[in-house]
């Protein structure tokens, strides 16, 4: 019974990702989910072009890769104080940031992209990597410290009496023990930033700029009224990476849970 | 000695300086500067870009004129209850119960299945949404097969389809938060009820979520604040339209500010909709305090 309830909600949730495979191998795909008559690779063939496929994706990992490296580097920063001090700035601090992950991104958008204007800021990818940073860094910073408080206080200690420094014993020490903790945060800003479609939307106008998620809905917003086949391909090509990730991130921590449990602390 | 220990208890909070300042400039800054410039007659193009002028409360003055105001707010209750409290949050519940009783290779299976719809890119979800409920798209399809009348979800009911391509887009996050939830329920209290005669329905209601009530309770907060903030799906699958009929605060706030140009009344908008996430986001945290005292 269970079994029964429980797959007949499934094939629900599989049948509009069917129509993203099947219509990927259909050269002649409409909108609806039919089995391709002559099942081809031509809609991934006609993609697979250096201005349609290869500079959106270069864009879309020069943000995700940007946006990782600077919040994680902030985040281990600010974790580390957080994590080893005790003092009364610190309870305060991390309900600030936990607020900071409330704020709905989407209503910050039109003051941001008015900010952006005014600081002439607009259509920079640095900037827009800034940004995306800022956004993912309360849950960053909050992931960080939960995985730094892991690590015990003595092994660090015993470094210390080796006469190692602060920072050195960071270094050598601690980051290296939370290796795989780390890996899942910059996976999971990663993640965030190469899906993010409103934010680069937003701040990035120029198609040089414009990562895969933006140029995906201008080309088949705007031509693509009968490239579904085509639309089908580029999806999938774009997505491949976040699943891939996402895998790896759910394998290595024996559950599925490890994203947003770890963003529950 | 106070002075040499806050020089030292400054040195040790240095680290924290940027992500302070990251914070500040793009997270606290546009939310000061949107309250700022929903006060003056902000433009996208034209010299009110250059030169906005004060104008006081007039933006919030027009926002309670406005008719779609209300019926964005409305919309916006609407999809948030319909997608996030209900749908969402029970389909995920009852997925996670069944996912307990179902031989573990059907539950796996299902489970991939949920989750795929949650991680695929929003671009990329909010297609595949367009494409099922579009005039020829697979629901139409089905519908068809089975002898009923096709509907042209996207313009006859937008609100439905919407509701319903964001619980599928979105219910792996309770069905995830519930697992783990009911992981936690020891086995002994359920077995205990067993025993004395109570039957499933009973054991979920008067044992199970009792146990787990600060999980929906935080669920239910985060898939708000979640909801709340939803435009790529809505923006590809009908922009807001027929007429407004599905344009709900962030849409609205876009559509002001980018489509018609008026920087300051999409801010007012903006800075309502701040003002809910803030309201949930404060409700949140004292939830959290109240579970860790």
């Amino acid at each position: 019974m269970a079994d029964a309830v429980l797959l007949l909600i499934g094939a629900c949730f599989v049948l509009p990702l069917l129509w993203l495979v099947l219509g990927s191998l259909d050269p002649a795909a409409g909108h609806g989910t039919k089995l391709p008559q002559q099942p081809a690779l031509d809609n991934f063939a006609a993609v697979l072009t250096p201005e349609l496929l290869f500079r959106p994706l270069v864009n879309s990992v020069l943000l995700s890769v940007g946006t990782g490296a600077v919040t994680l580097a902030a985040a281990v920063l600010a974790a580390y104080p957080l994590s080893r001090y005790r003092s009364r700035f610190n309870t305060p601090f991390l309900y600030g940031i936990l607020f900071g992950t409330c704020l709905p991104v989407t209503a910050i958008m039109v003051p941001v992209y008015g900010l952006f204007v005014q600081l002439q800021l607009l259509d920079s990818l640095p900037a827009t990597v800034l940004f995306l940073s800022a956004t993912s860094l309360p849950m960053a910073i909050w992931m960080t410290r939960n995985f730094m408080d892991a690590v015990p206080l003595a092994v660090e200690e015993a470094a210390w009496v080796d006469g190692a420094s602060r920072l050195a014993a960071l270094r050598s020490i601690v980051l290296p023990l939370m290796g795989p903790g780390l890996g899942v945060v910059f996976i999971f800003v990663f993640i965030q930033a190469w899906g993010n479609f409103f934010v680069p939307f937003v701040l990035l106008l120029s198609e040089a700029n414009q990562p895969a998620a933006v140029s995906i809905f201008s080309f088949f917003g705007q031509n693509g009224a009968v490239a579904y086949g085509q639309l089908a391909a580029f999806s999938i090509l774009y997505s491949l990476p976040v699943l891939a990730l996402y895998v790896i991130v759910a394998r290595g921590s024996g559950n599925s849970l490890a994203l947003s449990g770890a963003v529950r602390g | 000695m106070p002075a040499p220990h806050h020089g030292r208890q400054f040195a040790r909070y240095l680290p924290v300086l940027p992500a302070v300042v990251l914070l500040a400039v793009f997270l606290a800054g546009p939310v000061l500067w949107a309250f700022q410039a929903s006060l003056t007659n902000a433009g996208l193009t034209g010299r009110h870009a250059r030169n906005p002028e004060w104008v006081g409360l007039e933006n919030y003055q027009r926002l309670l004129q406005d008719p779609v105001f209300p019926l964005s707010l409305a919309l916006t209750v609407l999809f948030v209850g319909g997608s996030a409290i209900l749908g969402q949050n029970v389909l995920g519940l009852a997925l996670a119960v069944l996912m307990r009783r179902a031989r573990p290779a059907v539950s796996a299976a299902v489970g991939t299945a949920v989750v795929s719809a949650w991680v695929l890119p929003e671009i990329v979800a909010a297609f595949a949404a367009y494409a099922f409920f579009s005039n020829d798209g697979t629901l139409n399809q089905l519908l068809g097969g089975v002898g009923l009348a096709e509907v042209d979800w996207l313009y006859a009911m937008p609100m439905l389809a919407l509701i319903l391509a964001n619980v599928w887009r979105g219910t792996a996050f309770s069905m995830l938060v519930y697992r783990a939830a009911l992981g936690g329920v020891p086995a002994e209290l359920t077995e205990a009820a067993h025993m004395d005669g109570a039957g499933a329905w009973q054991r979920l209601v008067f044992i199970t979520l009792p146990v787990i009530r600060g999980s929906i309770a935080t669920n239910l907060m985060l898939i708000t604040l979640q909801t709340l903030a939803v435009f790529t799906l809505i923006w590809v699958m009908t922009a807001g339209g027929p007429a407004n009929g599905s344009s709900t605060l962030p849409v609205m706030a876009y559509q002001e500010a980018f489509k018609f140009g008026d920087i300051g009344y999409g801010t007012a908008v903006a800075s309502v909709l701040i003002l809910i996430g803030a309201v949930f986001g404060a409700a949140y945290l004292r939830l959290l305090r109240e579970q860790k005292p």
